[in-house]
């Protein structure tokens, strides 16, 4: 399609061009922690590419990640498939459906072979030959191995994509995997969660439509902004663990204090996500702010590794728990990257509408880091 | 004759693959196959039951909560468990907003598309768009200005050849009969309702830190935290006077928006109140209790069912009724594929016999699905928005009589109209209405209950499992967005060893059972005229008008045929809603 539009062409149509057009770079700068000054830089890159092509693909999945991102704060759901990506496949939203759907689905692959972007949702059963999920009389298996491979970039999100997740639980009655099992070879990115954080992954899209890469990585593929640092480490009940006020019991006087979950099995310190610091549904809350303990659903397995969820994580009794409880969260990480760049990459993103804490001195590092690497 | 498959069935949560056979422009019959299978409930034998509902909620992130919520009352019902009046309250609160968004969602981004000509709104003069929109509501956003802004919007995706999600839609299909501003006026709404359930749904993440998949349920209560003087609890005046103004834009939003469109549209469209009727049978467990949940009688949503479309009696629902077949469904039971099983005895053995894919038809004479075939009392039965609306009418419920009246009346027409594809979007739409206006009043309990310094959120008595009793079994049901929905569980030595879901969407997109009554779609889909078998639209639209969830409704049964009710199973001794002690152990 050589004479398809690019977004600021489309803004132009669209009558409040320029100021609506550098609203929305803005917007996708701040997402990212990015200096203002690279609105500019994200107003020239969409200036003259094409938006690029989308799939999104479900399988065994819950629809729970499609719903995180139908909530995304900013760029909103409909700055995304109006303005930012052509999301031509999404059998949730999508307008087609049966044979057309699936039409768009191989045209895409077929004609645009090596530059659409690929979203995965839900495991991929390879039990009995995948007959536990077919599309339109397909497996799921054959399904992800043709789209996946011809695609510029594939991107899992939610644990079940990422490593099976849920159905991929002991005794895994289908044989479910993750992506990266599913298409050996291919290059994945994991935004790993249950749900995953729709913020992160539109900061994944923006960052890609920016400067046509993706952003610096950790040894699992997840994105090093939002992965790259522990629960435990930015919790804000984490003064009432140092000091040692533990909620004993649900509604006691310390549940109602806001203190420490750590006693109620919370896994914030084997952790590692954004979580509390760009929280969820526009920055509201998150599970610990809102009284429950984490389940740590962003870590490998966790549905196995991780429960029973209500055991309190092993640490010696009356003091020390807090170096335990780190070094756990260390061996996690310790494979990703030293400790500084974790830190360093940890805040990238923070919500924009709520400044302040302890991100900007991180932000312009975090920046600078990711420009490198993505050069 | 010919066979016409739509696969996938998109807007919908899911894979769900519809067949028909179409003679002479209707369809003369269809089956409805799920297309995806997981195994959740195998995979929760041997968990800590505390903890069965966050496992269970994964059943559907669309329908995110109910499988939660259908947990912790199975569990607390099994250990005998009474809530306090502060839990009840939240548990309301988060089911109700749930209803509310999933319903609006439903209406606009799921259904509406089969209704709205997306391209046909560039035709539409701004002006009289606005006009049009004064017309129908008190709704602020509507000048020309703003619909031409809406307008230029579509445009500029038009004109960019990339069409985005609309890219394969059926537009210029001779079905849509909207008129260009109608189309552009429910284009705005679809954006606008994208914005509305981004906000309101903030009510979750406030009560369960994230929506969606919440993380606050416990069994015996909440982890919501109340404290009327403590600015960190969840729930303190600073968060009630939020609660507040979530609901009262809701309410806004569904009764400026949600319900003069529905009724705008269905008015372009009345030939459909004619078409999708189905089985005529309907069934609800009632929902949201006004105290304890052993006490149906004063649940918001009453519980009954309606059989034959006779509106005037409405039968008590006796939950010993209930069971399931797999004469059509990939599963093999023990007992013989032409038997039904309660699901408190209920066993599931997977076995795909479909054709190898890839496969282009199914063998409907055989097994077709992954979804079992429930049925009450042998016969099948629509659950959802609509059987929720006809027993609560049928049973002389003021606030529901009244708001259907209003409905029927503006198109004067009788309740019967209601048996039908456009009367399950106006129930949803009416049910939207209500359950929104409910949620004040339950905010205000919440309220008067801190004020009085009531913090209970929690009943800790039986949180140690060395408290529970070497096994125990028990159940819970709810009225979920899509119906009515129930989970077993069965607990031995501190762990579950039997856990079973039976869910709205295996109730109405279930397939034929051993006795070839179709399910609750498959019936719906009869007659259903089709202009163009290339482009079935009109079969989305009344398979669309149950709100699919293909996700939730297939589920695995035990596979050890384990039973209810063996001696050394305690089973509470309490008054219905539940299944009656005789029927939980299958005596």
């Amino acid at each position: 399609m050589p004479d398809a539009q690019t977004v600021l062409e489309i803004c132009k149509v669209r009558g409040f061009s320029r100021r609506r057009f550098m609203q929305f770079c803005g917007t996708m700068a701040a997402t990212l922690a990015l200096p203002t000054s690279y609105a500019q830089t994200i107003a020239d890159a969409l200036s003259t590419k094409r938006k690029p092509t989308l799939v999104w693909l479900e399988f065994q999945d819950c629809a729970g990640n499609t719903e995180s991102m139908l909530r995304s704060p900013h760029p909103t759901i409909e700055d995304i498939v109006l303005e930012a990506v052509s999301l031509e496949y999404h059998e949730t939203i999508m307008a087609g459906y049966g044979k057309h759907a699936e039409a768009a689905l191989q045209r895409v692959v077929k004609e645009e072979t090596g530059k659409y972007l690929v979203i995965v949702e839900g495991a991929i059963p390879t039990a009995d030959d995948g007959i536990y999920c077919t599309v339109n009389g397909r497996t799921a298996l054959s399904i992800v191995q043709e789209v996946c491979t011809g695609a510029a970039a594939v991107i899992a999100v939610g644990a079940c994509a990422w490593d099976g997740g849920l159905v991929r639980s002991k005794p895994n009655p289908t044989g479910a995997v993750g992506l990266q099992e599913a298409v050996p070879g291919v290059n994945v990115v994991n935004l790993p969660g249950c749900p995953h954080n729709s913020v992160n992954t539109a900061a994944v899209l923006v960052h890609y439509l920016t400067f046509g890469a993706l952003p610096a990585l950790d040894a699992e593929n997840r994105p090093l902004f939002a992965y790259g640092q522990i629960i435990h480490d930015q919790c804000e009940r984490r003064a009432h663990y140092d000091a040692g006020r533990y909620v004993q019991a649900w509604g006691d006087e310390g549940h109602r204090k806001g203190w420490c979950l750590f006693k109620m099995g919370c896994k914030g310190p084997e952790a590692n996500y954004n979580c509390p610091t760009v929280r969820w549904n526009n920055a509201t809350s998150w599970p610990v702010k809102s009284g429950h303990g984490c389940i740590a659903c962003a870590s490998s397995r966790f549905w196995d590794t991780k429960s029973p969820f209500y055991s309190r994580l092993p640490h010696p009794p009356g003091f020390g728990v807090d170096v335990t409880a780190s070094e756990i969260g260390w061996t996690v990480v310790g494979a990703v990257a030293a400790a500084t760049a974790v830190h360093a990459t940890g805040h990238v993103i923070r919500d924009h509408s709520h400044p302040g804490g302890t991100a900007e001195p991180h932000k312009d590092q975090a920046a600078e880091r990711q420009t490198t690497e993505v050069r | 004759m010919s066979r016409v498959v739509i696969d996938p069935v998109t807007r919908i949560e899911g894979h769900l693959r519809i067949e028909t056979e179409v003679n002479g422009g209707r369809v003369t019959d269809a089956w409805s196959s799920g297309t995806m299978f997981r195994g959740i409930e195998l995979i929760l034998r041997g968990r800590d039951p505390r903890e069965a509902w966050i496992w269970a909620q994964r059943i559907c992130g669309v329908c995110t909560t109910v499988h939660a919520l259908a947990s912790v009352r199975a569990v607390e019902n099994a250990l005998n468990i009474q809530i306090p009046d502060n839990a009840r309250l939240v548990r309301n609160l988060i089911a109700g907003s749930q209803n509310v968004q999933d319903h609006v969602v439903h209406f606009y981004h799921l259904h509406a598309l089969d209704w709205v000509d997306v391209t046909l709104a560039l035709k539409a003069d701004p002006a009289k768009t606005s006009q049009l929109a004064q017309s129908i509501s008190e709704w602020p956003k509507s000048s020309a200005t703003y619909f031409k802004g809406v307008q230029d919007r579509v445009k500029a995706l038009v004109a960019s050849r990339q069409l985005s999600l609309f890219s394969s839609g059926d537009w210029g299909h001779p079905a849509y009969q909207l008129p260009p501003e109608a189309n552009l006026l429910a284009v705005a709404h679809y954006i606008e309702a994208l914005d509305m359930q981004r906000d309101f749904i903030r009510i979750h993440a406030v009560l369960g830190g994230k929506n969606p998949h919440l993380q606050t349920f416990l069994v015996g209560g909440m982890a919501t935290a109340i404290d009327g003087t403590e600015p960190e609890a969840v729930i303190n005046p600073e968060r009630i006077t939020l609660f507040n103004e979530l609901v009262t834009r809701a309410q806004t939003f569904v009764n400026q928006v949600y319900i003069p469109d529905v009724l705008a549209v269905a008015g372009f469209y009345k030939e459909w109140f004619g078409y999708g009727e189905g089985l005529g049978n309907f069934m609800a467990y009632g929902d949201y209790p006004a105290g304890s949940i052993n006490d149906p009688s004063r649940f918001f949503f009453p519980r009954g069912v309606i059989l034959g479309r006779d509106l005037s009696t409405v039968h008590p629902l006796d939950p010993g009724k209930i069971a399931e077949y797999v004469s059509h469904s990939y599963y093999d039971y023990s007992v013989g594929d032409q038997a039904s099983l309660p699901p408190a005895r209920g066993e599931t053995q997977p076995h795909y016999s479909g054709p190898k894919p890839p496969y282009e038809y199914l063998n409907t004479d055989a097994k077709y699905s992954w979804l079992k075939a429930p049925r009450y009392d042998d016969k099948a039965v629509e659950v959802g928005p609509l059987a929720r609306t006809l027993i609560a009418y049928a049973s002389g419920n003021a606030a529901v009589k009244q708001a259907v009246d209003g409905v029927l009346g503006h198109f004067n027409a009788p309740p019967t109209v209601l048996f039908s594809t456009l009367g399950r979007i106006a129930a949803r739409a009416v049910e939207a209405q209500i359950v929104a206006g409910q949620l004040g009043n339950w905010v205000a309990e919440l309220d008067d209950n801190m004020s009085r310094g009531d913090v209970r959120i929690h009943d800790g008595s039986m949180w140690d499992p060395e408290s529970w009793p070497k096994s125990c079994a028990g159940f819970g049901l709810e009225e979920a967005p899509r119906g009515s929905l129930g989970h077993w569980v069965e607990i031995e030595n501190k762990h579950i060893v039997n856990y079973q879901a039976v869910v709205p969407s295996t109730w109405n997109a279930g397939p034929r059972d051993a006795h070839g009554q179709r399910g609750a779609y498959e019936a719906a889909l009869l007659n259903t005229p089709i202009a163009d078998p290339e482009r079935p639209l009109e079969v989305l639209r009344t398979v669309h008008s149950f709100d699919p969830c293909l996700a939730c409704a297939v589920h695995v049964i035990d596979g050890q045929g384990h039973r209810y009710g063996h001696e050394s199973v305690t089973v509470p001794d309490l008054p219905a809603p539940a299944c009656s002690a005789a029927e939980m152990g299958g005596l």
